[in-house]
C-alpha cells in the first residue's frame, strides 16, 4: 500500500494515497469533477473524453485529472475560467456529434451528459456550433439491448468491461477521426459477432447509445 | 579494458584502410554518378543512369557509373556529377537524354567538360565556380546532407572510407555517462519537432529502472511535404545507424527498431543493405569490433497514418496495437516499447550524433545560435525558385533562407507568406522575415520548426483558403480518439470552408480563434495540440483577408473560386483572336456583335483556362472578387 498524503481540492484538505489519480480522489470526496472515460480499475487511462480538466498550483496548464497522480501538498482546483471554458467547448462538441432529443431517450434523468450539464451549467443544446450529426444504423439484433452508435460519445466504458471484466472482447473501436464508432469486428450487428449478449456494457454506458428494449419500450408508451 | 581498446581500434584500422582503397581506385578512372534517390528518379534519373551504363559499354569506355543519393538541388534533377582525372568534378543539373549523349561524346570520349551546361563544381578550380560561389553557397552549411549526393549510399566501405563508424569506435572506448555528458554538452535538440534536448532524454532513459531497453529511430515523415529523413537514408544510411548504435550504447540498449513509413520502398531497401553489410563487418549484432557490447536492429515498416509518427502511437504500433496516441507520463524515456524504456529520436537528430562525437560538443556549438545549436534542415516547397532540400544553420533568417537559398518567389510575384513546420506549422507574414531560424523564435511567432517543410506563399495565395487547406489534411488524419481534436478540428474545417465559399458570418472569426485556442489546449497529443496553428496565425496576420471574406464576399487573393468571376475587358481584347474561346471546355465564352468576347457567367466554371489562354499581349481576361455586373468601360478608368 502506498503511503498516505494530504492535498487541498477546492480549499478542502483530503487525504489520498499517493499515486491515486486525482479523479477517483476528488469523486471519493464528494467533489464533482466531469468525465465519461475513465475507468477505475483500468491500468492505463484513455484520457479521450478531455472533460475531466482541473488546475494545479505549480503547473502552467490545466490538466485532466485522470491521468494526474496525486502527490502530497499538491494544490488542486476544479474550477477556473480556463477549465470551465475547456469543459464548456468539450462537452459542446460532445453534444454536436450525439444525437439530441432527451425526451425520447430511454437515458432521460439518467444521463451523465444530464449530469455534466446540470452540475456545470452547461445546456443541453448548441449554442455555438453546428449540428455534426450521425445519421448510422441502429442495431437491434440482440435480444435483450439496442445499440445507437448516433448517441455514442466515444467513452470506451464498453469496450473496456467486454474485454476486461466479461472476457469476450466482442467490440471495441474502428475506424479513424470523424468516423471513429464502437462496433463490432467487421462491423457486423452484435447477434452475428462473438457478442454474448451478457449486457454488461448496457450496464456501464453512461448515454443513451446501449439501453435495454424494455427501457425503450417504456420511453415510447411515455412519449 | 587496455586490450578491447586497441583491438577495437585495430579492427577499425583495417576496415579503413580496405576502404579507402576501393573508394580510391574508384577516381582513377572516370566516374560518373547518377543521384537516385526518390526525388531523382521521379525526373527519370534511373533511366539516365541506364543511358550512361549502355552508352559506356556500347563505346567500349572505360567508366565507372555509380548510383548516389540526392545533394537537396531537387529543382534540377537528375543530377550527373562527372570525376574525370584531370579535371575538375562538375555537376550537371536537368540531365536529359541529350545532354547525357552530349557528355558521353564531348566529354567521356573527347576532353570538352561542357562547361555549357554545368552547374557548379564540387571542390575550387581554375574553371569553374563552386556551389559555394553562389550566393546560396555563402548561408548553406552541410553537417548531416555532407556525404550525400556525393557516396554510394548501398556500398559501406564510402561511409567508412569518410571516417564513417569513426565516432561508434571512439564511443566503444568511453564510459556510456560520458557519451552522455557529450551530448548534453553539445545542446543537441530532436530534429524531430519540438526540439527536446537529445542528451537530456538518452539521459532520462539510461537512469530509468527496466530491462531491456529499446532504441527507436522514428523515420515515419509523414509530413506530405517534407522529405528530408527520406533524403538521409536513401542517401547516406549509415550515418543514421551509427548514431542509432551509440545511443544505444549510450543508453544500455540492446535492441533497436527503425520506424520508416511502407511508402518508401527505396528507403527501406537501402536501409535494409545497410544493416546487412554492418552486420558483416562486425559494426552491427552481437559483439561490435570485438567488444563486449552487442545491438541489433530490425526495420519496421509503418502503417503510413500521420499521427504514428507521434511516439506513443507508434509504439503501439510496433507492439501490434492501432497506431493511436496515449497520454504521456509516462515518457517512452521511462516506459515505452513493452513497457520498458525506450530511447525514440529522429532520423536527423541520430545522423547528427556521429558528427558530435567526432568533432565534439564545442564544434557543433559553434554552428547556429546558444539555445539551438548546429543546422536545421529544410524543404523548400511552394512558390520558391529552388525547391528542394537546404541546409542551414540555424539563427539563419528566413529571407535569407528564401530570398537567397531559395533564390526568391517565381515568376516575378510578390511574398505574401511563409508557412513553416508542416502542415501544423504556423504562416508567417512579411514582416517575420527577419526572423533567425531557431526553435524558440518559430515557436514564439506562432510557427514552429515541425518537420521542416517550409511553403512560401505569394500574392496569389489566399490566407483563409490556406488555413483551410491544411487543416483538411490534420482533420482527416485525425486519430478521433480524443473530442477536441475529433471533432474541433471538424467544426473549424466547416467554419473555415464556409468563409472561403463566402457564407461565413461575421462571428465566425472569433469563434473560429476561441475554437482553435482549445483544440490547441485540449488535445489529448501533439496532432490535436498544433493542427490549430495555421487558423491561429492566418487570423493573427491575415485577419484582413477573414474580413474581406466574410464581410463583402471578396476574395482578396482571388483564389475562392465562389468568390471570383472571370471577365474580359473589352478594351483590351483583340477582337480578331479567339483563343479563349477554344480553351472554355463548357463553351461560355461568345463572340459579341461587335467581335469582342465575353463570357456568359452562368456557364462558366471557373476552371481558369480562359485566363491562362488569352496571349501575353493582351491580357484581357481577368478575375473580379467579388462577382459583379460590370459597366462597360468601367475596367478602362481604373487602368
Ligand atoms: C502527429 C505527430 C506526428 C509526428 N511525426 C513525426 C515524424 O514523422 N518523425 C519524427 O521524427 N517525429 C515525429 N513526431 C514527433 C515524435 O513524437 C517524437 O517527438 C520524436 O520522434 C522524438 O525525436 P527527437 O527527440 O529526435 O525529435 C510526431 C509528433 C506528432 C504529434
Ligand atoms: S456505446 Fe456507450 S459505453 Fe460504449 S463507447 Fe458509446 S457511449 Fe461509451
Ligand atoms: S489529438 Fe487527435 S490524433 Fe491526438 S489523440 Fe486526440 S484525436 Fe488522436
Ligand atoms: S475522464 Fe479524463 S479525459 Fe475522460
Amino acid at each position: 500500500m502506498s503511503k498516505e498524503v494530504k492535498i487541498i481540492i477546492d480549499g478542502k484538505e483530503i487525504k489520498a494515497r499517493e499515486g491515486e489519480k486525482l479523479l477517483w480522489v476528488a469523486l471519493d470526496n464528494g467533489i464533482y469533477i466531469p468525465h465519461l472515460c475513465a475507468k477505475r480499475d483500468a491500468e492505463k487511462p484513455d484520457a479521450s473524453c478531455r472533460l475531466c480538466f482541473v488546475e494545479v498550483e505549480g503547473m502552467p496548464n490545466p490538466v485532466t485529472s485522470c491521468t494526474l497522480p496525486v502527490k502530497d501538498g499538491m494544490v488542486v482546483r476544479t474550477r477556473t475560467p480556463r477549465v470551465d471554458r475547456l469543459v464548456s467547448t468539450a462537452f459542446e462538441l460532445l453534444l454536436s456529434n450525439h444525437r439530441l432529443g432527451c425526451g425520447k431517450c430511454p437515458k432521460n434523468r439518467s444521463c451523465e451528459l444530464q449530469t455534466i450539464a446540470k452540475e456545470r451549467g452547461l445546456k443541453l443544446k448548441l449554442t455555438r456550433l453546428r449540428p455534426l450529426e450521425r445519421d448510422l444504423p441502429v442495431d437491434d439484433s440482440p435480444q435483450g439491448f439496442i445499440y445507437d452508435p448516433s448517441r455514442c460519445v466515444l467513452c470506451g466504458q464498453c469496450v473496456w468491461v467486454c474485454h476486461n471484466k466479461v472476457g469476450v472482447g466482442a467490440i471495441g473501436f474502428v475506424r479513424r477521426g470523424i468516423e471513429r464508432k464502437m462496433a463490432t469486428f467487421g462491423e457486423v450487428p452484435l447477434a452475428e459477432s462473438r457478442c454474448t449478449q451478457c449486457g454488461e456494457c448496457v450496464e456501464v454506458c453512461p448515454v443513451g447509445a446501449l439501453t435495454k428494449k424494455e427501457e425503450d419500450e417504456k420511453q415510447a408508451e411515455s412519449a | 579494458m587496455s586490450v578491447t581498446r586497441s583491438e577495437v581500434a585495430k579492427a577499425y584500422e583495417k576496415l579503413q584502410t580496405q576502404a579507402k582503397k576501393k573508394v580510391e581506385s574508384l577516381k582513377e578512372k572516370p566516374l560518373v554518378t547518377v543521384g537516385t534517390a526518390t526525388c531523382g528518379r521521379a525526373s527519370g534519373a534511373l533511366e539516365i543512369f541506364n543511358l550512361f551504363q549502355e552508352e559506356i559499354k556500347k563505346n567500349g569506355l572505360d567508366v565507372n557509373v555509380m548510383e548516389v543519393g540526392c545533394m537537396g538541388h531537387c529543382y534540377a534533377e537528375p543530377l550527373v556529377t562527372i570525376y574525370k582525372p584531370g579535371f575538375p568534378s562538375l555537376c550537371y543539373g536537368s540531365v536529359d537524354e541529350g545532354k547525357a549523349q552530349r557528355l558521353i561524346n564531348d566529354y567521356l570520349i573527347n576532353d570538352d567538360p561542357c562547361f555549357e551546361f554545368a552547374m557548379a563544381a564540387l571542390e575550387p578550380n581554375d574553371f569553374f565556380p563552386t556551389f559555394a560561389d553562389y550566393p546560396r553557397g555563402v548561408y548553406e552549411y552541410k553537417i548531416v546532407m555532407e556525404l550525400c549526393g556525393l557516396i554510394n549510399p548501398e556500398d559501406i566501405d564510402h561511409y567508412i572510407a569518410h571516417d564513417g563508424y569513426a565516432a561508434l569506435v571512439k564511443v566503444l572506448n568511453m564510459d556510456p555517462d560520458d557519451v552522455i555528458e557529450e551530448i548534453k554538452n553539445s545542446k543537441l535538440r530532436g530534429r524531430g519537432g519540438a526540439g527536446f534536448p537529445t542528451g537530456i532524454k538518452w539521459e532520462l532513459c539510461r537512469k530509468a529502472p527496466g530491462s531491456p531497453k529499446y532504441v527507436i529511430c522514428n523515420a515515419d515523415e509523414g509530413d506530405p511535404g517534407a522529405f528530408m529523413d527520406r533524403a538521409l537514408l536513401e542517401s547516406n544510411p549509415h550515418q543514421m545507424l551509427e548514431g542509432l548504435i551509440i545511443a544505444a550504447y549510450a543508453v544500455g540498449a540492446s535492441q533497436g527498431y527503425i520506424y520508416v513509413r511502407a511508402e518508401y520502398p527505396l528507403a527501406v531497401t537501402r536501409l535494409q543493405t545497410a544493416l546487412d553489410q554492418a552486420r558483416s563487418k562486425g559494426l552491427l549484432g552481437d559483439s561490435i569490433l570485438g567488444s563486449d557490447f552487442s545491438f541489433d536492429v530490425k526495420i519496421f515498416q509503418g502503417s503510413g497514418a500521420f499521427v504514428c509518427g507521434e511516439e506513443t502511437a507508434l509504439i503501439a504500433s510496433i507492439e501490434g496495437k492501432p497506431g493511436i496516441p496515449s497520454h504521456r507520463p509516462p515518457y517512452p524515456a521511462t516506459q515505452g516499447l513493452h513497457g520498458k524504456p525506450t530511447l525514440i529520436n529522429n532520423v536527423k537528430t541520430l545522423s547528427y550524433v556521429p558528427h558530435i562525437i567526432r568533432k565534439g560538443a564545442e564544434w557543433f556549438k559553434s554552428i547556429g545560435t546558444p539555445e539551438s545549436p548546429g543546422t536545421a534542415v529544410f524543404a523548400l516547397a511552394g512558390k520558391v525558385k529552388n525547391t528542394g532540400l537546404a541546409e542551414v544553420p540555424m539563427g539563419t533568417t528566413i529571407r535569407d533562407l528564401i530570398f537567397y537559398v531559395g533564390d526568391g518567389i517565381r515568376d516575378e510575384k510578390k511574398f505574401k507568406a511563409v508557412q513553416i513546420g508542416g502542415p501544423s506549422g504556423g504562416c508567417l507574414p512579411e514582416s517575420a522575415l527577419d526572423l533567425p531560424i531557431d526553435f524558440d523564435s518559430l515557436q514564439e511567432a506562432g510557427a514552429m520548426m515541425g518537420s521542416g517543410g517550409l511553403v512560401v506563399l505569394d500574392e496569389d495565395d489566399c490566407m483563409v483558403e490556406i488555413a483551410r487547406f491544411f487543416l483538411d489534411f490534420t482533420q482527416k488524419e485525425s486519430c478521433g480518439k480524443c473530442t477536441f481534436c475529433r471533432l474541433g478540428t471538424k467544426q473549424m474545417l466547416e467554419i473555415l470552408t464556409d468563409i472561403t465559399k463566402g457564407k461565413g458570418n461575421p462571428e465566425d472569426i472569433d469563434l473560429l480563434w476561441e475554437l482553435a485556442e482549445d483544440v490547441k489546449a485540449g488535445s489529448l497529443c501533439g496532432l490535436g495540440k498544433t493542427a490549430p496553428n495555421p487558423v491561429l496565425t492566418t487570423i493573427r496576420y491575415f485577419r484582413d483577408e477573414y474580413e474581406a471574406h466574410v464581410n463583402e464576399g471578396r476574395c482578396p487573393a482571388l483564389m475562392c473560386k465562389d468568390l471570383i468571376m472571370y471577365y474580359i475587358i473589352p478594351e483590351k481584347c483583340s477582337k480578331l483572336c479567339d483563343v479563349c474561346i477554344g480553351s472554355c471546355p463548357t463553351e461560355a465564352i461568345y463572340t459579341r456583335p461587335d467581335m469582342l468576347k465575353a463570357i456568359d457567367q452562368e456557364k462558366c466554371v471557373k476552371c481558369n483556362s480562359c485566363l491562362v489562354a488569352c496571349p501575353p499581349q493582351y491580357k484581357a481576361v481577368i478575375k473580379i472578387s467579388p462577382p459583379r455586373p460590370v459597366e462597360e468601360g468601367e475596367m478602362k478608368q481604373d487602368e
